[in-house]
């Protein structure tokens, strides 16, 4: 044999010895869907693969695509804050489950106006993001807010560019306490807005509205606490004016009726209780029944399934309310009798 | 040639397998171009079925009961391009006879390589620039003094956002204006000098030389560089995302949100379900394409005409 053709052969066998001996690959399993609850997901994510070496990845795409992603099979796991209905999930072949709630709350760019200083009704507000009130000194913003001096300035309106599960929260309230906005506007993930413009996802809404004076937008807690934005207070369905905080999230999901619920499609705005904030949601997320992997799809559950009996303090730090343990239990019932791989369950 | 006869057979079927190679390569770029264009049309089926011309015409766009039509996107388009051009093209031509005629040499050189550089630059840095520098510097400063004096026009109305049609058409012209001037300048270097000293000889000043002469000859490859700007413009998708306001409405005023085709389909090709929604945003590629290809062959027949122009001149 030549020196050349020995040397190759040489190559070939070390490659070959040193792929035996190779680490196992830890697993990579991925997620696509809202931004609603990225900055906890994030979060519960990089604290197990700490744990356990498990990396699982989440892009933040908006709940549209979410869904779309989960339906065509590219990710492993989608999530959306809009809930399928029951008979939309089994004909798409899903399950969909709740993983964490949260609040919606507007914020403002006033010079000179902090967070939790500005106060709302709900009929005003709907009218500001209807371009029914255009100016920020409009004598409806003016007398809920008589110690403010509200600028001579037009309200500029930021909402989603992209199909929102978090839009879908806030025009589900706005739908249910404004009948202009009703019959004129509605529910959905993605609304005919009467102007205004569009970011992507809730670091957009937040980034759009830290950079243009005079502008409104809505996002998930979060990210008003993580950019500094000035929250503004609303009236609840009690009367109350309400802060957005941990209490009032969690006693509106206190009213959360999980158990009747097909699908496990819920809705939380305008919940009643008298320190109740009024835009309150829950996060799903949407997996496929049929699994092609029993092994992927174990391990997935299991990131879960850690999220429900471990994750519950470090969403209250970030003011997202966990799913209590009874709804837990009943989702985990929901894997073993929904998700199955050739026929065997997984879970 | 004495040795042709020498190198006889193996000669051809070197120039025979050189010739089928080039032409394979170009049957490849052909079939590309087939195979977009197919992609487009076969995708677009449901939505121009659905839809038909209207679809050209109509500024609705509500994916929730939808309702499609391209008419916001292509007028975001064709304005944001337009105040690209209407900027970028005289001050890059300014810019390139600058270097070419006044500056210094080693100026010349030096502002050259910074074109260079701003021309390699990716687009989306100018997005990102565009939207936490120049919009709050636009919305602060810019257009409230536009709003002022030129508010009698429709153009200027409504309220200064910072994010807006106008922005978008400005940082476009920032984008396309490195380029036009690189290539102009390109341009401009090829004139042969002798006819540039013939004018000064007989007289002409810096600027006749200029325009007579210089302007004159690289005509042909000024407008081609133009056309490439234009073309770059038209398409530009991340850099325009990012300060248009992605709104789907067409507004008399500059300062309004607005969307490109471009920027649509980057934002919302992501999460169509729907087959009518994906379909809607293949036709809206499907009329950028048209787009592009109508500006082309514009771009080819204006510089056929210059050359027979040319050719006629003498």
């Amino acid at each position: 044999m030549s020196m050349r053709s020995k040397a190759v052969l040489i190559t070939a066998a070390l490659v070959f010895a040193l792929s035996l001996t190779a680490p196992a690959v830890a697993v990579t399993l991925n997620g696509a869907g809202a931004t609603f609850p990225e900055p906890i997901y994030a979060l519960w994510m990089s604290k197990y693969h700490d744990l356990t070496k498990a990396r699982i990845n989440y892009q933040g795409i908006g709940s549209s695509g979410g869904i779309r992603q989960i339906k065509a099979k590219t990710v492993d796991f989608g999530g959306s804050d809009a809930p399928m209905k029951g008979p939309d999930l089994r004909e798409a072949g899903l399950i969909q489950f709740p993983m964490v709630v949260g609040g919606v709350v507007p914020i403002v760019n006033i010079e000179g106006v902090d967070a939790g200083e500005l106060r709302l009704t709900p009929d005003v507000l709907a009218d500001m993001f209807a371009a029914e009130i255009t100016y920020w000194n409009d004598e409806r913003i003016a007398t809920l807010n008589p110690q403010i001096a509200l600028p001579d300035e037009p309200i500029t309106i930021v909402h989603r560019a992209e199909g929102s599960g978090t839009t879908w929260i806030f025009t589900n309230y706005l739908d249910k306490i404004s009948p202009k906005w009703h019959e004129t506007i509605g529910t959905g993930k993605i609304v005919p807005w009467p102007g205004g413009v569009g970011a992507k996802g809730n670091p957009g809404v937040a980034n759009y509205v830290q950079r243009v004076d005079g502008s409104i937008g809505y996002v998930e807690f979060a990210y008003a606490v993580q950019n500094d934005l000035a929250y503004v207070l609303l009236r609840n369905s009690a009367g109350e004016f309400v802060s957005p905080t941990i209490e009032s999230f969690q006693e509106a999901a206190a009213n959360a009726d999980w158990a009747n619920a097909d699908g496990y499609y819920l809705v939380l705005t305008d919940q009643p209780g008298e320190g109740s904030w009024p835009i309150v949601g829950a996060t799903f997320i949407l997996m496929q029944k049929e699994q092609d992997d029993a092994a992927t799809a174990r391990s997935l559950l299991e990131f879960f399934d850690w999220c429900y009996t471990h994750g519950g303090e470090m969403a209250i730090e970030k003011d997202y309310v966990p799913i209590p343990e009874n709804v837990a239990n009943m989702v985990r019932e929901t894997w073993k009798t929904e998700l199955a791989c050739d026929g065997k369950p997984v879970w | 040639m004495p040795n042709a006869a020498v190198r006889g057979a193996s000669e051809h079927r070197a120039d025979r397998a050189f010739r089928v190679l080039t032409a394979a390569c170009s049957l490849v770029v052909i079939a590309l171009m087939a195979g977009i264009l197919f992609e487009l049309l076969a995708n677009s089926r449901e939505a121009l079925g659905t839809f038909g011309w209207r679809f050209l015409t109509s500024d609705a766009w509500n994916p929730g009961r939808a309702e499609f039509g391209a008419a916001s996107s292509v007028y975001g388009t064709l304005v944001s391009t337009a105040i690209a051009m209407l900027l970028a093209v005289p001050l890059s031509l300014a810019v390139a006879v600058y270097l070419v005629e006044v500056a210094h040499p080693r100026l010349a050189k030096f502002v050259g390589g910074a074109i260079e550089l701003l021309a390699a630059v990716p687009s989306i840095i100018y997005g990102m620039w565009g939207l936490f520098v120049f919009a709050t510097l636009m919305q602060r400063h810019i257009q409230p003094v536009l709003g002022e004096r030129l508010g009698f026009l429709p153009l200027f109305q409504g309220p200064p956002m910072g994010i807006g049609m106008l922005t978008a058409g400005l940082i476009l012209a920032l984008m396309v204006l490195p380029f036009i001037t690189a290539v102009t300048r390109d341009v401009l270097l090829m004139v042969p000098p002798v006819l540039k000293e013939s004018a000064h000889g007989v007289g002409a000043t810096m600027w006749e030389a200029t325009r007579g002469v210089s302007l004159r000859y690289g005509r042909r490859g000024i407008v081609g560089a133009v056309f490439l700007g234009f073309g770059r413009a038209l398409g530009e998708t991340m850099a325009v995302t990012f300060v248009i306001g992605n709104s789907h409405r067409i507004s008399a005023s500059l300062f309004a949100a607005g969307n490109t085709i471009a920027s649509s389909l980057a934002n919302e090709f992501n999460e169509a379900s729907e087959p009518i929604y994906l379909s809607s945003l293949f036709t809206l590629a499907l009329v950028l394409f048209g787009l592009t290809l109508v500006f082309q062959i514009a771009a080819h027949f204006w510089v056929a005409r210059m050359q027979r122009q040319e050719t006629g001149d003498r």
